[in-house]
């Protein structure tokens, strides 16, 4: 992970401040991220820290205050960020199929090759077969995955994950988060994972960034170099973990936000 | 050593008998109707009621035969559909457009609330003199008087569900770069809305079957002018034959969208 890499976003001094009744509250101020392309970032920090704020920004649907946001598309490519939400989202009155093909519409491709490439998409998370079904139909963990599956089939340079496996039970969870490493691994996409655990953020990713204060800001940046595929063990980074622990909640205590 | 009895409890479920309950209910049902037709039948025979003023129900039949042979139950059923028919088509339209344009839109909504409270609580008959006046006693003053009825049915449901769509299925399409009003109206809004809009639109559906008969009773032609004319002849067994027509007609077209409905939104769990 060298300065040489070419990066794919970069963030200068983005702050974002919400007024709300009059009220001011300041979610992030100052923040300064580089992600280079092909990366698999996660973005950790307790609740309220902004990190989904952050992902957002990206994808536009919340507004920076002030500082600076440059994506370097691929030519030619149409949209170089794609969003997994925290609740797969699907849109009930689309079967699996249609809903994979909902960022493709208004590509300019046939109704014929946006299922195509849907398909495609859903044979890379595993559910080809499930494509006419309905979203009520599916498990927690399919549906996630057809969300995933949505995420890809636009072929985007990044994909944004908010917190996409924590309303999973953990059996379910630990297989998401395999697949997930396999299918970044083969489509060599960058990942920007945010994430409020911990161990979930060492067992994926490359390089942990940690947030916290309020307004939240990076008070931590760690390569995770463990060679993959990587164990699943309470002891597999140890240090990390606990001196991620301590950034969180060292910035907790200083600002007597507590817990 | 003790022996431990453990209490006595049901071992499995009380085995289904699905076709015996069926076949209960039919009987219930038809049981239920032969009791009303008899004592139907019973009140103006025995003399409690003056069969002028209440048809037996056995009278029913030849009256229907008749009013078949003349031709007129067929020219006022096809008149009445056509009011029908052009009037829920138009106040459904109009109520779709108003509904999703005020659902969607807050200058919209604001601009019009008040109109929207001043209009609202007339009843469509209150529009009678004024159908009379701007389109004489013609088809059209009775589509107008029908389509007044549907329109604010439609209008609030559609209002309604469109402001209860879901702001996390809005930001799907924003995510996706779906950002303009057209977009997020036909790739979300509606479709979402969809349910609801249907539910509008079937109480709709019964709505203005009365509206058709208050619309028709001032002399335009159709069931609603047929009853009244023979009302005015005491021929009471007429006005049970176009009650049992209009019945009848509702629970056709009703079951028929149901049947729509329940295609549309197969997609529901």
């Amino acid at each position: 992970m060298g300065a040489a890499m070419e990066s794919v976003i970069d963030i200068e001094g983005l702050s974002l401040t919400f007024e709300r009744d009059g009220q001011r509250n300041e979610v992030l101020r100052g923040l300064d991220l580089s992600v280079p392309r092909g990366a698999f970032i996660a973005i950790v920090g307790s609740s309220g820290v902004g990190k989904s704020t952050l992902l957002r920004v990206l994808i536009g649907l919340a507004r920076a205050s002030s500082g600076t946001v440059r994506i370097a598309p691929r030519p030619g490519q149409r949209q170089p960020l794609a969003f997994v939400f925290q609740d797969s989202r699907l849109l009930p009155w689309r079967p699996v199929i249609e809903n994979v093909a909902f960022g493709l519409e208004g590509s300019g491709l046939t109704r014929t090759e946006r299922r195509q490439k849907a398909h495609e998409a859903l044979e890379i998370v595993g559910l080809a077969h499930l494509a006419e079904r309905w979203p009520h139909q599916l498990s927690g963990g399919q549906r996630q995955r057809v969300s995933l599956a949505r995420a890809l089939a636009v072929e985007p340079e990044v994909l944004l994950m908010d917190e996409p496996f924590s309303a999973l039970d953990a059996i379910t969870r630990e297989a998401l988060q395999d697949e997930l490493v396999r299918i970044w691994q083969v489509t060599g996409k960058t990942v920007l994972f945010v994430t409020h655990d911990i161990e979930e953020a060492t067992y994926l990713a490359d390089r942990v960034v940690v947030l916290a204060g309020s307004p939240g800001r990076v008070v931590a940046d760690q390569i995770v170099d463990a060679p993959r595929p990587r164990r699943r063990s309470q002891s597999q980074e140890p240090d990390l973990v606990a001196g991620i622990r301590q950034h969180i909640s060292g910035e907790l205590l200083l600002d007597g936000t507590g817990i | 050593m003790t022996d431990i009895t453990l209490p006595a409890g049901p071992t499995a479920a009380p085995p289904a008998r699905p076709v015996l309950d069926g076949l209960r209910q039919v009987g219930l049902a038809a049981a239920g109707l032969s009791l009303f037709i008899l004592v139907w039948e019973a009140l103006p025979r025995i003399g409690l009621i003056n069969s002028m003023l209440l048809p037996a129900p056995s009278v029913i039949p030849a009256a229907f035969w008749a009013e078949i042979q003349s031709g007129a139950w067929a020219s006022a059923v096809s008149a009445s559909l056509g009011h029908y028919t052009i009037g829920l088509a138009v106040g459904a339209v109009l109520g779709l457009v108003g509904g999703v344009a005020t659902g969607m839109s807050q200058l919209a909504e604001d601009m019009t609330s008040w109109v929207v409270r001043v209009l609202r609580p007339i009843p469509g008959l209150a529009w009678v003199p004024f159908a009379i006046i701007w389109f004489g006693v013609s088809q059209s003053a009775a589509v107008f008087i029908i389509a007044i009825g549907v329109f604010w049915i439609v209008f609030f449901a559609a209002h309604g569900a469109i402001r209860g769509v879901d702001r996390d299925l809005i930001e799907v399409a924003d995510a996706f770069g779906f950002r303009s009003a057209r977009e997020r109206l036909f790739k979300i809004l509606l479709p979402a809305a969809m349910p609801g809009i249907l539910v509008g639109l079937r109480t709709a559906l019964g709505q203005a079957w009365m509206a058709v008969v208050a619309a028709e009773i001032f002399g335009v032609p159709g069931l609603g002018q047929r009853m009244i004319q023979a009302s005015s002849l005491l021929a009471t067994e007429l006005v049970v034959v176009y009650m049992l027509t209009m019945a009848a007609l509702y629970g056709l077209l009703d079951t028929v969208f149901v049947a729509v409905q329940r295609w549309v939104l197969r997609w529901k769990a």
